[in-house]
């Protein structure tokens, strides 16, 4: 198994080359390693117990990068990634087109030129959902956490490559599948007339030039980025429930009802006394943020996607420090 | 080198490991050893710092795990072979492991040469067997070529062949200068492996001292009695006899009798003093099992009674097993006592009964208490 030592390797501590010879208690207790791309350099620092044999593997202070390539080796090489992430796109391109296909007509539809994205997203989001719920309860479900953790000590460390890896990757399929849609809706739908009456809707602010539909630039960066950032910070927020409960099902269903039970709430809330109740309940509901993003708000402003985004991303952000705490405090 | 110092961990009211200390030397073999919920387990997650300790300290080399630098290059452990993505293939598992700390791909390769999965190494982990699987396990653990290697129960499931090769490994890794640490419940898988044991029950230290020291405390001898079939009044006579001798005598449930403390032409002394006739008077050797299951008779957590099958059928005969102690006034068969056979504990191990288990039989068996 072990190779015996190559002739220029020097088993004995050798100070020039190694940066601080002798560090006070307490302190980082092993120095860097000299440059790790020459095998055979390497230093033994470990106690004087350097076996007669020696290694010719280079011996690295790990950093994020590691974590980083090793997260993405995880998530590419399950079959769950492929599948949730081939759903996703197919849900949002699939429903888009059908969506596109069936209102295109000369006729105005009666929503901003990009909207219909919305339709197919809202169930693409459920499974770029999943796959973060995912991402780290099949570590806990098949034990393999104990084994990342044996290897990284440094447990914030995999959590955060982690949440980088996946953000990366969701966001960026999510962008192609709503830059797709978006594409789609422009071209087959952008021959509509706006009727005269449609001229001072707040919601179609900007949607029209010349008596035609049209999206901005702004729409479209709603619709896409805008739209994708949001999706993908909501996975984000799966990512660290799922730390917090460590179970596949409670995650996914806890996402579940943060995503769907406010407008479902909302739905039967009859009444005036509760009027103010539910129109809260509808305009904070994850989904209204995403129509928001696609100019459709159920409630309040067509503007206030971003501002929506802000207010999801504070709470990605405090579920993360939660779910940190909790990965670096308790027993796996 | 690991070091214990005064490692406890409790789970609530539950303490799983009380008051741990030792040390694991390099270039030997050492087997951690004890009976199911023993604490072995807990133990290896506090070395591996996924667990933290209630009390007290373990350090490798001198430093905490979380401490160490690059740990999967200093420390390798199997803790569990199921502990992997079953949808992962062997190679990507092992990959995704190397890169955590910087060990290149090629290496990858290697381990899986080395355990013998190059042929398996792209199919998905799900469908191995649990050999396959204790062996990707071993594969993960020497990926970073470490110094120090933690086996939790690596010959679970492997097949002679692999037992064979495991034990050859475990004395391989020993011999180049490195602290092998293996855990086991199987003392005879032990006494062929390890150097050196550190036996714990109840999450206590029982017993740390090399293997031989525990072979020798521990073989002593035991002579076998047999005397005619249906001869109960011969039988009677002969065990006060050889009670009144200073030797214990255990009924063993084939009729036989099963003698200690009394030489063996003591025995045909006495039996022919008092007229009665041998069928055997053989020497014998207590099983290295035997020695490790009395030390931790009083530590097992999980005992199995005889199925009483609630009067479903016949009671069976009472199989008469007991033992008579030289005091003992007759010849009562009793129930086995606890913890009440055989030659005392080594000297240098530590109390056989934490006070938390203080309601455990500890006291031996004497036949006066079950009038």
């Amino acid at each position: 198994m072990t190779t015996p030592p190559p002739p220029q390797h020097v088993p004995q501590h050798v100070p020039s080359q190694q940066a601080p010879p002798q560090q006070a208690p307490g302190q980082q207790p092993f120095p860097p390693q000299a440059p790790p791309q020459v095998p055979g350099q390497r230093q033994q620092e470990w106690q004087g117990q350097a076996p007669a044999g020696g290694s010719s593997l280079p011996m690295v202070r790990t950093h994020l990068g590691h974590a980083l390539v090793s997260e993405w080796t995880k998530i590419r090489t399950v079959r769950s990634t492929v599948w949730t992430l081939a759903l996703t796109v197919l849900l949002t391109v699939g429903i888009g087109l059908i969506f596109a296909a069936a209102l295109s007509t000369d006729d105005y539809v009666g929503m901003p030129l990009l909207a219909g994205g919305f339709f197919g997203l809202m169930f693409g989001q459920l499974c770029v959902i999943s796959l973060g719920v995912l991402v780290i309860t099949s570590e806990y479900g098949t034990g393999m956490i104990r084994t990342t953790l044996t290897a990284s000590p440094r447990r914030s460390r995999v959590l955060v490559a982690k949440a980088l890896v996946f953000f990366a990757l969701s966001f960026t399929v999510t962008l192609a599948s709503t830059g797709l849609t978006a594409l789609i809706h422009s071209s087959m739908l952008s021959d509509q007339t706006v009727p005269a009456y449609e001229y001072d809707n707040p919601d179609m602010e900007g949607s029209i030039e010349n008596g035609e539909i049209v999206a901005t630039t702004g729409h479209w960066v709603d619709a896409t980025l805008g739209a994708s950032l949001y999706v993908a910070l909501l996975g984000l927020l799966a990512l660290a429930v799922g730390t917090l409960l460590r179970h596949s099902a409670g995650a996914i269903s806890t996402m579940l009802g943060v995503v769907l039970v406010p407008l479902i709430a909302a739905l039967f809330m009859a009444g005036e006394s509760l009027r103010d109740l539910r129109d809260a309940l509808i305009e904070y509901s994850p989904l209204n943020g995403l129509a928001s993003m696609f100019r459709i708000p159920m409630v309040g402003e067509p503007g206030s996607g971003w501002t929506m985004l802000g207010l999801l991303a504070g709470v990605t952000a405090a579920a993360t420090i939660a779910a940190l705490a909790r990965l670096t405090t308790t027993d796996v | 080198m690991i070091e214990a110092t005064g490692l406890t961990k409790s789970y609530g009211s539950k303490t799983a490991v009380y008051n741990l200390n030792f040390r694991v030397q390099p270039g030997k073999v050492t087997g951690f050893l004890g009976p199911n919920g023993a604490g072995k387990s807990t133990t290896m997650r506090m070395i591996l710092g996924l667990d933290a300790p209630t009390n007290g300290s373990v350090t490798i080399g001198g430093h905490q795990y979380h401490q160490l630098p690059n740990a999967p290059r200093l420390v390798g452990a199997l803790l569990d072979a199921n502990a992997k993505h079953g949808g992962r293939s062997a190679r990507a598992h092992l990959l995704c492991l190397a890169q955590l700390s910087g060990i290149p791909a090629r290496r990858v390769d290697e381990v899986l040469d080395v355990v013998g999965l190059t042929q398996v190494a792209r199919k998905r982990s799900k469908g191995f067997s649990l050999g396959m699987g204790q062996r990707l396990g071993i594969a993960a653990a020497l990926l970073g070529d470490p110094q120090v290697l933690l086996f939790d129960e690596p010959v679970n499931g492997l097949d002679p062949e692999g037992i064979r090769w495991v034990r050859e490994l475990m004395r391989r890794l020993a011999s180049e200068g490195r602290t092998v640490f293996v855990s086991s419940h199987l003392m005879s898988e032990m006494a062929q492996t390890a150097d050196h044991l550190i036996v714990i029950g109840r999450g206590q230290l029982m017993a740390d001292l090399p293997v031989r020291a525990f072979i020798e405390q521990n073989s002593t001898g035991f002579a076998r009695v047999r005397t005619p079939d249906g001869d109960e009044a011969g039988r009677e006579k002969l065990v006060r006899a050889l009670a009144e001798a200073g030797g214990q005598v255990l009924a063993e449930p084939e009729g036989t009798l099963k003698v200690t403390g009394v030489e063996l032409p003591r025995i045909s002394e006495l039996a022919h003093a008092a007229d009665v006739r041998l069928w055997e008077l053989s020497p014998h050797h207590a099983s290295l099992e035997e020695a490790y299951m009395r030390m931790t008779q009083g530590a097992v957590d999980y005992r199995s009674s005889d199925d009483q099958r609630s009067g479903l059928q016949a009671p069976p005969q009472q199989v008469p097993g007991g033992w008579q102690q030289p005091a003992g006034p007759q010849g009562g068969y009793a129930p086995p006592p606890l913890g009440g056979y055989g030659a005392p504990p080594p000297a240098h191990a530590a109390p056989p009964h934490p006070p938390h288990a203080s309601h455990q039989a500890a006291a031996p068996y004497r036949p006066e208490d079950a009038r």
